[in-house]
């Protein structure tokens, strides 16, 4: 690989181009660059409580989940983002503002919308014939309490059965303000799913009918599934040995 | 018993009476002499017919349900966060005990997931996809069994009771069979299963497609035609296609309404569009139609059951990668079932590379690319969608089950509001809700 970095000059002296030629496919994985930063993670083995014995505790790495993708998407994805912003357009709507980015990653395509827009977007993407995504599949809480300004996330994945494609939509929000539009004006088939996640993220979703906890005792303080609440649990004796509590064990993470 | 309820109770909202069992006159009486015809009903979280700890808090006008609301949550058992505190191997251990009659489907929905954010869904070597497709059909058997056999019971249909419970004990059997238990398997890991079918298997589960098929017949002479059960079911527990598609209803509720919606043939997984089978539809939009449906989706499986028996052919059940594959050399030692005695022998003695990998596999895990992935299954009662995050690490960031009980239940209040009481039993029996699925 030197030697292919030593010959393709940035001059680009032997007629090869290196920003075209060297496609990223053909290219080992970078780290460090590409995608979207979530997390900073140091050391490693998830101990960071106590002397550093293990020679990691300097490592730095950045933890990227794919990034935003560049048109042409491939297969349907084209038409169903080409149809989408045109119906965006038809209603007065600049698509770059209501679509943050899209992502196309592991044969999946996911819309990032911006979070006032998202019962527009739903309602579009449910009644337009050419999109027709019917179903709802509910939604699913993402908390990334490193990402600063979009901590919390809402996933909605779409199912078109007239179609037959599955798309998905995600929102974020900030946890200084945890406010999400309800979808269940567009998808009553959300009411149960937006209670679970507020339950579990306290995501409130503005405009549901009754948002109140579902699984959890009404009385119930935190919520749940966000990384800072603890899992809880007690050591385990097996054999003569301690094992610690899931969530005090060891991490690779 | 002698007292069936404990005193009544005043509060502002009316008196209060508890019931545990027993005789109800003395609590008829006591509810007549008042003139307030409206009465609020909490049934369950223990009650015999509402499938699990389902509570239902129904508000009755004499016979008539004007309104329904279910509680849930009190099987609640924290799954999903636990899920983020394992191993992505160790995570079929859980998902197994989400919906208990349905593990295989909830270990495949979750492998493929995992599988698709590792890039290797090509990998899977043909044997495991086949026993996947084979366990989940014969899962599918099992499951619609108990839908009918406790729907029956709850009719007071006691004959067809037994006969479920009998033809799914056969079911059980292949299970324990194949992975030494009769439910929480977790058989099914990603990259492939956790072992091969042991000597004796096909042979028993051919046995058992010959048995089922002289089975199957009975349950249509016991009920389809049956007169009282036709009564009780039809027109029971009503919901039309728009009504479907606003609550997301999928599965047998979808397919009553009309309606041949089936992942297995919409977006095929695990080779299910190389297999020949038919979607069942009625469109009747009520309970009977989903009895139906069952049953005929119930005689689907066995013929992809036979399917799957004939291609199985020898070969690898785990994924080639030896970063991702679980060592999958199992032997049944004096203490159960561990990693054989030759393949500790080998490690131990020869290879002190392949000791310490095996070391690193099992306590560390594998890293899984950092990014997001939906797998979803057509499960007996609809669409199993599970929506899994990875932020690199050996561990699951975040894992959702969007489990078609849950959804499902949501119909239960446009099910039954503005019927009788008695058909609240039948409407959310159709729907076949799984507590361990709803609440996870």
């Amino acid at each position: 690989m030197s030697d292919a970095k030593g010959t393709n000059g940035a001059d680009g002296s032997n007629g090869v181009n290196p920003e075209k030629d060297l496609a990223a496919s053909n290219l080992p994985g970078r780290r460090g660059d590409g995608g979207e930063e979530i997390r900073v993670q140091r050391g490693m083995f998830g101990a960071n409580n106590g002397g550093d014995t293990s020679g990691y505790g300097g490592l730095v790495r950045s933890i990227r989940l794919p990034g935003e993708s560049a048109r042409p998407y491939g297969g349907w994805f084209d038409e169903v983002a080409d149809e989408l912003e045109g119906a965006l357009e038809e209603q007065g709507l600049v698509p770059g503002n209501v679509i943050d980015k899209t992502v196309v990653d592991r044969d999946e395509i996911t819309f990032h919308i911006e979070r006032e827009h998202l019962p527009r977007v739903a309602r579009t993407l449910r009644d337009d014939p050419a999109l027709r995504f019917e179903l709802c599949t509910g939604v699913s809480g993402v908390h990334y309490p490193d990402d600063k300004g979009r901590e919390l996330h809402a996933v909605y994945h779409l199912r078109s059965i007239t179609h037959n494609r599955l798309i998905r939509l995600e929102v974020s929000a900030p946890d200084a303000d945890p406010h999400i539009p309800s979808l269940v004006p567009v998808y009553p088939t959300n009411d149960w799913h937006e209670r679970e996640t507020y339950d579990f993220f306290g995501i409130v979703f503005d405009g549901h009918p009754a948002l109140t906890r579902i699984m959890m005792p009404d009385d119930w303080q935190g919520f749940p599934q966000r990384k800072d609440y603890p899992l809880g649990g007690i050591p385990v004796e097996y054999k003569g040995a301690q094992i610690p509590a899931p969530d005090q064990r060891r991490s690779y993470s | 018993m002698t007292t069936s309820h404990a005193s009544p109770r005043e509060t502002t909202e009316g008196t209060v009476y508890t019931v545990t069992g027993g005789d109800w006159d003395e609590l008829a009486q006591t509810a007549a002499k008042s003139d307030d015809e409206r009465i609020i009903v909490n049934m369950g979280p223990q009650h015999p017919s509402t499938h699990g700890v389902l509570r239902l808090i129904l508000e009755i006008d004499g016979e008539t349900v004007t309104e329904a609301r279910c509680g849930i949550g009190y099987l609640h058992t924290g799954i999903e966060k636990n899920l983020e505190y394992r191993t992505w191997t160790q995570g079929t251990t859980f998902v197994t005990r989400m919906d208990y009659l349905t593990p295989f489907f909830n270990e495949t929905a979750y492998c493929l997931a995992v599988e698709k954010l590792l890039g290797i869904e090509d990998q899977i070597p043909d044997r495991a996809t086949i026993i996947r497709v084979l366990l989940m059909e014969l899962n599918r058997l099992s499951s619609h069994l108990v839908c009918i056999a406790t729907g029956g019971m709850e009719l007071g249909a006691t004959t067809i009771m037994i006969y479920g419970f009998r033809d799914r004990e056969l079911i059980l059997d292949i299970y324990e069979l194949i992975t030494g238990l009769r439910m929480n398997h977790a058989y099914i890991r990603p990259g492939g299963l956790a072992q091969d079918l042991p000597p004796g298997a096909v042979d028993q589960i051919r046995e058992f497609v010959k048995k089922m098929q002289k089975n199957l017949p009975e349950y249509d002479k016991l009920a389809t035609g049956n007169p009282i059960f036709k009564a009780r079911m039809q027109d029971v527990g009503y919901l039309d296609l728009s009504g479907c598609m606003a609550l997301g209803a999928t599965g047998p509720v979808l397919r009553s309404a009309g309606l041949p919606h089936d992942l297995r043939k919409a977006q095929p997984y695990c080779g299910y569009e190389t297999y020949d089978f038919d979607v069942p539809t009625a469109d009747t939009c009520d309970s009977y139609g989903r009895f139906l449906i069952r049953l005929d989706e119930m005689r689907q499986s066995l013929r992809i059951v036979e399917q799957c028996l004939d291609r199985l052919q020898p070969g690898p059940v785990m994924v080639g990668d030896k970063k991702i594959a679980w060592p999958a050399q199992l032997a049944l030692g004096p203490d159960g079932l561990g990693n054989s005695l030759d393949h500790i022998k080998k490690i131990m003695g020869t290879s002190m590379e392949a000791l310490i990998h095996h070391f690193k596999l099992v306590t560390e895990g594998f890293r899984v690319p950092p990014g997001q992935a939906y797998a979803a299954v057509e499960s007996p009662k609809g669409e199993l969608g599970v929506h899994v995050v990875s932020d690199g690490g050996t561990r699951p960031f975040r894992v959702h089950f969007r489990d078609p009980s849950f959804t499902n239940l949501q119909a239960m209040a446009a099910m039954c509001e503005g019927g009788q009481v008695a058909d609240v039993i039948v409407a959310v029996a159709s729907i076949d809700p799984v507590m361990g699925g709803v609440d996870r």
